[in-house]
């Protein structure tokens, strides 16, 4: 079964400098209680999906087109096609979603339960001391002690990874089936992300819940993903299993990008191989593969190929595409 | 061996909390560096690793003074900086420079680059071989920027590029010690790459010193030498990074270094992690005993009530009552 699957998912902005075609012909799936990684360098396009899958772009400023089919709780819809007003019957019931900077996305004049309790109401026409209880319950879930006393707290009285811990509870509050987690540990210490992706991964066991995990640390995906989708400028360049992936990336970007993270396993004299260059600029993209002004493989397949062509994102076998000249049709 | 280049002792450095009364005029410290001691030789890359909060940035600064130390002592080149005023410091600042974490702030959005790299020419009244603008463009060409973008903006740039001007910017005086306070954290993976590159080769051609701060412990294996692992405002142990990253002795570095995921499937699969539990205590009133008794597994009671000095043991510097 598939929870959501996206097809020929676009966004472009249009801006005095020209489109920003942010996330260009990208489709994927997930199943329940699947992981889903998307990886990618900032403006790669990573975040935008999924602002466009939760409704959360502005339509005046932006043209979203494709579809995303999605099991909800009565049947299957479009997230894409539907009116923004029906969407909000699914958002944060259906899927919910968690953003970076916890310390920027509660609301510092509402105690912590009010902001829980409130989420809970919009979906369900219960007694207020009745989502006050599904609030407790779910603060000490996510491990947050004394829970009853720590409701009637403000925001600012919670450490970072306590208050992500505050954010996951709001988010779970009525039972996702899919859960968006939009950098969930990169604002936090690596003891605290710690915490916080055992926790994550404990309870998305417990509620069978999919999560499409964005990030841009490959330590934090190796450790949490079923499937990775690696993004370069807009476009998925690279989709795999995850140990597929990590044992044979088959697109240069993602070689380059496994290359050179500095690893503790490994000697510390060896020099990090770096991708040259910079990411491009999303108005102005080279001609032909997004990638190929920083690739140092493109003589394999001849330069003027890879300079005038966009490769297609074509199957290698065994659940593994790439958008490479290299390796096409082997 | 010659003496080292930088010796800090019993370093402190608490910041007054605000008071909450009339007649109360301080109401505690934020002990952010708490008695700290260590040396930095010629040519050395000393990594200064910790949680946030742990004071790993208020030791890069209060060792260029740009805060004034509230005691211990600190010395560059065998002189005694510590009581130093802002006038003795001046000719100082040439040799000690610092690069900043966060490229987009760091950098004046209404100067130019070449303005900006050229500022401490300008302050320290020094005109090089051939004129400011070559010796602008010198650097920038030696960090990896393009030198006919001398009259561009910041906001022109992108992040990594921007770093770069911060380095140049660093570079211009020809300093011995530079203080790196996360210098890549604030970068994408393969630009991170890049700027590491960039400082371990400008060590080896000029012969600088680092202090590296960072939060990242696999960066910070990369490029140093020794590593100063902290822990509310202490240092809890100071080794050779081999010995650091293969035998932790702190159960605190080892906490922390099980924490780090690792880039590969099959290894995250096998990895033994010890979940601290709890945050960082507050370093306005840090546990009595050994500053890491919350959250550590082994403590007895002799954490609780005795604090540990740092010991030696092997080739490492502890501060444990029962290092592993």
């Amino acid at each position: 079964m598939t929870l959501l699957k996206v097809e020929n998912l676009c966004v472009d902005f249009p801006t005095p400098d020209g489109l920003v075609a942010a996330v260009h012909d990208t489709s994927f799936e997930i199943s329940p209680g699947e992981t889903l990684a998307i990886v990618g360098e900032s403006g790669s396009g990573k975040t935008v999906t999924n602002l466009a899958l939760m409704g959360l772009i502005p339509l005046r400023t932006a043209n979203v087109t494709g579809s995303a089919k999605f099991e909800s709780h009565d049947g299957p819809v479009d997230l894409l096609a539907m009116n923004r007003n029906d969407l909000r019957k699914y958002r944060g019931r259906d899927m919910a979603m968690i953003f970076q900077d916890p310390m920027s996305s509660l609301h510092p004049f509402y105690t912590i339960g009010d902001q829980i309790i409130e989420a809970h109401q919009i979906h369900n026409k219960v007694d207020i001391k009745v989502s006050r209880d599904r609030a407790i319950e779910l603060l000490e879930m996510v491990g947050i002690q004394g829970a009853a006393t720590r409701i009637k707290s403000f925001p600012h009285q919670f450490s970072g990874g306590m208050r992500q811990r505050v954010m996951i509870a709001m988010a779970l509050v009525n039972n996702p089936a899919l859960l968006i987690a939009d950098e969930p540990t990169t604002a936090l210490d690596v003891t605290v992300q710690a915490q916080i992706m055992k926790l994550l991964s404990d309870l998305q066991k417990e509620l069978k819940m999919a999560m499409i995990l964005i990030t841009h640390d490959m330590g934090v995906v190796a450790g949490a993903a079923d499937r990775v989708n690696v993004m370069y400028a807009g476009r998925i360049v690279e989709s795999a299993n995850v140990r597929d992936l990590y044992a044979n990336p088959l697109m240069p970007y993602t070689q380059g990008l496994l290359a050179s993270v500095p690893r503790m396993d490994r000697p510390h004299t060896e020099r990090l191989s770096a991708i040259p260059g910079q990411p491009p600029s999303m108005i102005a993209l080279p001609t032909g593969c997004s990638f190929n002004p920083r690739c140092g493989r493109k003589s394999e397949v001849g330069a003027s190929k890879c300079e005038s062509q966009m490769p297609d994102l074509t199957t290698r076998g065994n659940q593994h595409f790439a958008r490479c000249f290299i390796g096409e049709g082997a | 061996m010659s003496s080292p280049l930088i010796q800090v002792t019993d370093l402190h450095k608490f910041f007054p909390l605000a008071s909450q009364g009339i007649f109360s005029r301080v109401k505690g410290d934020n002990k952010a560096v708490n008695g700290l001691s260590f040396t930095i030789n010629e040519g050395e890359t000393l990594g200064l690793v910790g949680e946030s909060g742990c004071g790993k940035s208020t030791v890069g600064r209060t060792i260029l003074k740009l805060y004034e130390p509230t005691s211990g002592s600190i010395t560059f080149e065998g002189e005694d900086i510590t009581k130093y005023s802002n006038s003795k410091m001046k000719p100082l600042r040439t040799k000690m420079q610092m690069i900043f974490q966060d490229p987009y702030s760091s950098l004046n959005p209404r100067h130019t680059i070449g303005s900006i790299i050229a500022a401490s020419y300008e302050i320290q009244d020094i005109t090089p071989d051939g004129g400011v603008k070559k010796a602008v463009q010198e650097l920038m060409e030696r960090v990896g920027l393009n030198p006919e973008h001398y009259n561009r903006y910041p906001h022109e740039f992108s992040g990594g590029q921007r770093q770069r001007i911060g380095i140049a910017r660093a570079l211009a005086m020809k300093p011995k010690f530079i203080v790196c306070d996360e210098p890549v954290s604030a970068l994408d993976v393969s630009i991170q790459a890049q700027v590491i590159n960039l400082l371990a080769d400008l060590r080896d051609d000029f012969g600088l010193s680092y202090l590296f701060i960072a939060h990242d412990l696999s960066v910070v294996q990369h490029i140093s030498d020794r590593v100063a692992v902290m822990y509310l405002g202490k240092i809890v142990e100071l080794a050779p990074v081999e010995s650091l990253y293969k035998e932790p002795h702190h159960p605190y570095t080892k906490a922390l270094l099980s924490a780090v995921p690792l880039p590969d499937p099959v290894l995250e699969e096998k990895r033994e992690q010890i979940v601290l539990t709890g945050d960082l205590p507050n370093p306005a009133n840090p546990p009595s005993g050994c500053v890491f008794n919350t959250r550590c597994w082994k403590a007895k009671e002799a954490c609780f009530t005795t604090e540990p000095t740092l010991l030696q043991v092997g080739s490492s510097q502890v501060a444990c009552h029962f290092p592993e």
